[in-house]
């Protein structure tokens, strides 16, 4: 098994790198320290660092008020509250506003595990997917999270960056640059494309691989910018390969494979298996557990794959003897 | 000075009254009760260059009853900031001037405002940056009495006083109405005062339609250093138009013709 890493490790230490560069960067936070590993940011750049006590409106009102006076704010916290208890101030102050706020939403998806739906943050693609304007980075490797650090910091407006607590492999080869909108193809394939980000890019690819010893040729893509789509990527994916999964940390409603069916439906319609929580609140259990129960697995995904193909190649079949 | 802020104040009042009848929406009565406190700002204490609206360090005010956006275009456009003319394109298709001010569309309006309770939090923001930069740019925003039932204020007004934001000051307009009722009827409200001096805040009362007063207290911020600044400005909803005054309906109301005509005349009468 590879070495695994935590998405914040990277996220704290290219912070850092650009606060060090960068006068304007401030970090504000709702008492998310430890959680978002912002502790050292705190120790390094005092005068900077902004606490606005557990208060998720106001963090997202003064983070754009701070924009107004020519900071660059990154507000960290637990990406359910980020999103979820300020969605108003979201849409308004950053979306509407175009304000040059980064919100980093830290232990996304069900992260928190056992925690509970209420720590859960499976609904924030969709939530802030809808809003104008708010660009939406989910990385998959610590290497991704340090590069999208870097690339939202340059681009000028809102964005919604989404990090894991979940340790996870690195997935991108020696080289990789990151580009917000643009998909990364992990794996060439002809017979399907499975499209995943954040934590589900490594399973994809293991689920690929799989499918390859069946004599499945699986492209893998890492849809890391949701929003804006990579438009062409998923198309010529559709249109080259015939099916699509998709598979992400988050609803089946709204998120990552919403996105892509919207994309496919218009451009080239594809069969596709949308792979996620089936709208429906998390049970009790830890996280990779809810992964197992959900189907979030390399077998879940290329179970879905199997079946897409397969389900295409009996209907050449019966197409045929109908001739 | 004071002449012109009294010809201003009353300028906003008919502007604005004719811009809500002529879209035929709009929300007169807070447009009337803010249009002074308006004036003082804009012709009195704000450093606000039009010709370069996004200077780095100009003052910010932040209109957080952004329904009242009929006064506040009216005062920005008799600043200079655009023509007075586009006054008459209010909510018009495709109009800069919509109902509710967006700081990407209109010169000097720093930000998006409507939903209630998200001006005081981005003045606190600002007010920050400022403080941080040791600038000398300060931060006011002017919210609505009812608006304060939003916890985001309180939320801000905490975070204010606990980062010694004197460079902000927060104006109520104290009209005592919202849009269905009193204020004391539909949440109570008072004592008002007490809670912001609880929060932190050095507090102050003024008549909001005495440009003097509120021009004095303006220029001698901060109240207290080190202290976030309250001003509770008494006004009366609707002020300046006998019909309209401390009624309840004409939060949203439109008037007719006619009634544009009468208010027009009484303003007409008291003004210079």
């Amino acid at each position: 098994m590879s070495e695994l890493f935590d998405c914040r490790q990277a996220f704290a230490q290219a912070l850092e790198e650009l606060a060090s560069a960068d006068p304007r960067i401030v970090v504000v936070t709702n008492d998310s320290i430890g959680s978002s590993n912002i502790t050292n940011f705190r120790k390094r750049f005092p005068e900077r660092f902004v606490n606005v006590g557990i208060a998720e409106q106001n963090l997202i009102g003064v983070s754009a008020g701070l924009a107004n006076g020519g900071k660059t704010p990154f507000v960290c916290g637990a990406a359910c509250f980020l999103t979820g208890r300020s969605l108003e101030q979201v849409k308004v102050d950053l979306g509407y506003g175009r304000a040059n706020v980064k919100l980093c939403g830290m232990s996304s998806g069900m992260a928190y595990g056992a925690l509970g739906p209420t720590h859960h943050s499976i609904e924030d693609l969709a939530w802030t997917r809808v809003i104008p304007n708010l660009a939406i980075v989910v990385p998959a490797d610590p290497e991704e999270t340090r590069q999208a650090v870097h690339a939202i910091a340059r681009t000028d407006g809102p964005v919604f960056l989404r990090v894991s607590r979940m340790p996870v492999p690195a997935v991108h080869p020696a080289g990789y640059q990151f580009q917000i909108g643009r998909a990364a193809v992990l794996r060439e394939g002809t017979d399907v494309t499975l499209i995943a980000n954040g934590t589900m890019v490594s399973r994809a690819l293991a689920a690929a691989g799989m499918l390859g010893e069946e004599g499945i040729q699986a492209r893998v893509l890492n849809l890391s910018t949701l929003k804006p789509l990579d438009r062409e990527a998923v198309i010529s994916a559709a249109g080259e390969t015939g099916a699509i999964v998709t598979v992400e940390e988050h609803s089946i409603h709204g998120g990552l494979g919403s996105a892509v069916a919207e994309a496919v439906v218009s451009a080239a319609p594809a069969p596709m298996r949308i792979l996620g929580v089936p709208g429906v609140f998390a049970p009790t259990g830890p996280t990779p557990w809810l992964f197992e129960h959900f189907g979030l697995t390399a077998q879940g995904i290329r179970d879905a794959a199997r079946e897409l193909v397969y389900g295409r190649v009996r209907d050449e079949a019966q197409t045929r003897t109908g001739d | 000075m004071h002449d012109d802020l009294v010809k201003q104040a009353n300028l906003i009042r008919r502007r604005s009254l004719a811009m809500v009848h002529r879209a035929r929406l709009g929300h007169p009565g807070g447009d009337l009760s803010s249009a002074d406190i308006l004036s003082v700002l804009y012709f009195g204490v704000l450093r606000i260059d039009p010709k370069d609206p996004s200077a780095p360090d100009r003052d910010r005010f932040i209109m957080s009853k952004g329904h009242c956006s009929g006064a506040l275009y009216a005062a920005l456009a008799a600043a200079g900031f655009f023509p007075l003319e586009d006054l008459d394109t209010y909510m018009q298709p495709l109009s800069a001037l919509n109902g509710h001010p967006d700081r990407n569309k209109v010169p000097g309006v720093e930000a998006c405002t409507g939903p209630l309770g998200h001006g005081l939090p981005i003045g606190a923001g600002a007010a920050l940056a400022a403080k941080m930069d040791g600038a000398a740019w300060r931060t006011y925003v002017l919210v609505g009495d009812g608006e304060l039932q939003e916890g985001s204020n309180w939320e801000a007004a905490m975070m204010a006083a606990h980062y010694g934001l004197d460079n902000l000051t927060v104006i109520v307009d104290r009209n005592r109405f919202q849009q269905g009722d009193a204020t004391e009827t539909a949440m109570r409200l008072e004592p008002l005062a007490d809670k912001w001096r609880a929060f932190g805040w050095t507090v102050a009362e003024v008549d909001g339609h005495d440009h003097e007063a509120l021009w004095s207290l303006l220029q001698g911020l901060p109240l207290q250093p080190g202290k976030p600044n309250c001003l509770i400005a008494h006004t009366h909803k609707g002020k300046g138009v006998s019909f309209m005054e401390d009624r309840v309906e004409w939060h949203h109301r439109v008037p007719s013709g006619e009634e544009l005509d009468r208010a027009l005349e009484e303003l007409e009468a008291h003004g210079q």
